[in-house]
């Protein structure tokens, strides 16, 4: 599964890194960057639920 | 145990929209009821003291449309009345003349704007919970009104700096001396104050408002200290209380909110709460809390749903508690609970503009941690305090991230870089 962030709903805020901290991580300037681009192995219940948790419904995952 | 056939959920905003969804997330396949008190669709609150204030025409920020949650969710609505009691020995939930009955239920009634008394006769005074309430607000904005914000809460502040944006003069009043003690602490109160002076929005702090003037719509605030300030539009923000009031003689326990286990369980057979309204234990801080938060929020919808569905099955909710606030484009971030003890700034400086981090101690364990515009270190801060962290770790951390950050810049981009584009 690929993680897919809308960057024109991103605001930076950094829930899913709280949940997953080497998926996600918002830099200096408040960007969130992807760690890896599709969801580890063992590792989709934790990413799913760091995608349900975005405030701004910014993120999602694709085949 | 019986089978839930028909879940129903007592309040149509975040938690009661986050219980519908997950409900259905598990396969429920039964019939679920939501009850929403306002005409809207479910919709998001964040965004209403914020970027909806900046201009007019920015749109209303509805969750979901109505044939989503028809027909994809499944859900039937019960929108524009309150509910105005719960029959727990009936199993019903009454909305006027209606009774709904239910096999669980999840309240989600939230929390109602604290008024100043006698604050609703004159046109052009308002709080700002509702969707109704931010288009007012914005109406007012539009038209250039003077602007006086009572209470210097997040809320507050963010409704100043929206009308600062626009160019408008706004004046803060603060009964405290110091804003926001009881959710950042004093010295970081400060900090929020000193943000709103910077930026020309002026601060009247330690005194109180003994009323508001005016010829049916309002024109003046009057201040104890015999002062009076013209205005007009004045947005009250002196917090929330728990939409309680329909649950008395419920049986349910009540104390600032609905008691609930660490479960959101009620103690009631069936009946589970989530977001402002629920007081639950908070097992990350063996407490009881009640953080209205708009996370905290999100998440207790889904996990009341879930556990009022499967009881035997029910998992506890913890959390580290979040929130965030956004003035004059700087970002307030806020995780864990302003612990007593002390609060240290471990990053910046408290009498400069920019990047601010402070920690917060209880006992030996760090408890909290507060940025300003530090995006990129307030989630690792939430991290540590997850897996109870200590004050001398935390402190650790921070050192680290300080010797990192100066050695850091080219680098770590280049590293950062590579691993998206991989």
């Amino acid at each position: 599964m690929r993680i897919i962030v809308d960057r024109t709903r991103c605001t930076g805020l950094g829930m899913c890194e709280s949940v997953a901290p080497d998926v996600f991580e918002v830099n200096d300037d408040g960007e969130l960057e992807l760690r890896t681009a599709t969801v580890p192995e063992g590792r989709l219940a934790e990413v799913e639920q760091a995608v349900a948790c975005c405030p701004n419904e910014a993120l999602r995952l694709a085949p | 145990m019986n089978e839930v056939g028909h879940l129903v959920v007592v309040g149509a905003s975040l938690a009661g929209l986050r219980a519908v969804e997950a409900a259905r997330r598990t396969g429920f396949a039964g019939r679920i009821t939501l009850i929403g008190a306002e005409d809207h669709l479910p919709y998001d609150r964040p965004p209403l003291s914020k970027a909806f204030l900046e201009e007019a025409g920015v749109p209303i920020p509805t969750f979901r449309d109505e044939k989503v949650l028809r027909d994809e969710l499944g859900v039937r609505l019960m929108l524009g009345a309150p509910a105005t009691r719960l029959d727990t020995d009936g199993r019903a939930v009454v909305v006027g003349d209606r009774t709904v009955a239910y096999d669980a239920v999840v309240l989600a009634t939230g929390a109602s704007a604290r008024e100043l008394p006698g604050g609703r006769d004159l046109a052009g005074v308002h709080t700002l919970r509702t969707l109704d309430d931010a288009v007012a607000i914005r109406a007012a904005l539009d038209s250039g009104a003077r602007t006086v914000v009572i209470g210097a809460g997040f809320i507050g502040s963010e409704v100043a700096a929206a009308a600062r944006r626009r160019g408008l003069e706004v004046v803060v009043v603060e009964a405290a001396a110091t804003p926001l003690v009881r959710a950042v602490g004093e010295p970081m109160g400060e900090v929020c104050a000193a943000l709103h002076r910077r930026h020309g929005t002026e601060m009247r702090c330690g005194v109180g408002v003994t009323g508001l003037d005016g010829a049916g719509q309002v024109e003046r605030v009057l201040l104890s200290d015999g002062s009076a300030l013209p205005a007009d539009l004045v947005v009250v923000g002196v917090g929330a209380v728990p939409a309680t009031g329909w649950l008395a003689g419920s049986g349910l326990l009540l104390d600032d909110g609905v008691v609930c286990d660490e479960t959101l369980f009620t103690g009631v057979a069936g009946v589970y709460a989530a977001g402002d309204v629920a007081r639950w234990h908070n097992p990350m801080f063996d407490r009881p809390m009640r953080p209205e938060h708009w996370t905290s929020a999100a998440e207790q919808g889904a996990v009341a749903a879930r556990n009022a569905l499967e009881p035997d099955a029910a998992t506890p909710y913890s959390t580290v508690p979040y929130f965030w606030s956004d003035w004059y484009g700087s970002r307030i971030q806020f995780v864990g609970i302003p612990g007593a003890d002390e609060v240290r700034v471990v990053d910046g400086d408290v009498r400069s503009d920019g990047r601010l981090v402070a920690l917060y101690r209880e006992g030996d364990r760090l408890v909290g941690a507060l940025t300003l515009d530090a995006p990129a270190h307030v989630m690792k801060y939430r991290g540590l305090i997850m897996r109870g962290a200590s004050w001398r770790d935390g402190l650790a951390f921070a050192a680290e991230r300080r010797s990192g950050a100066a050695a850091r810049p080219v680098s770590r981009d280049l590293d950062t870089d590579a691993i998206v584009d991989r």
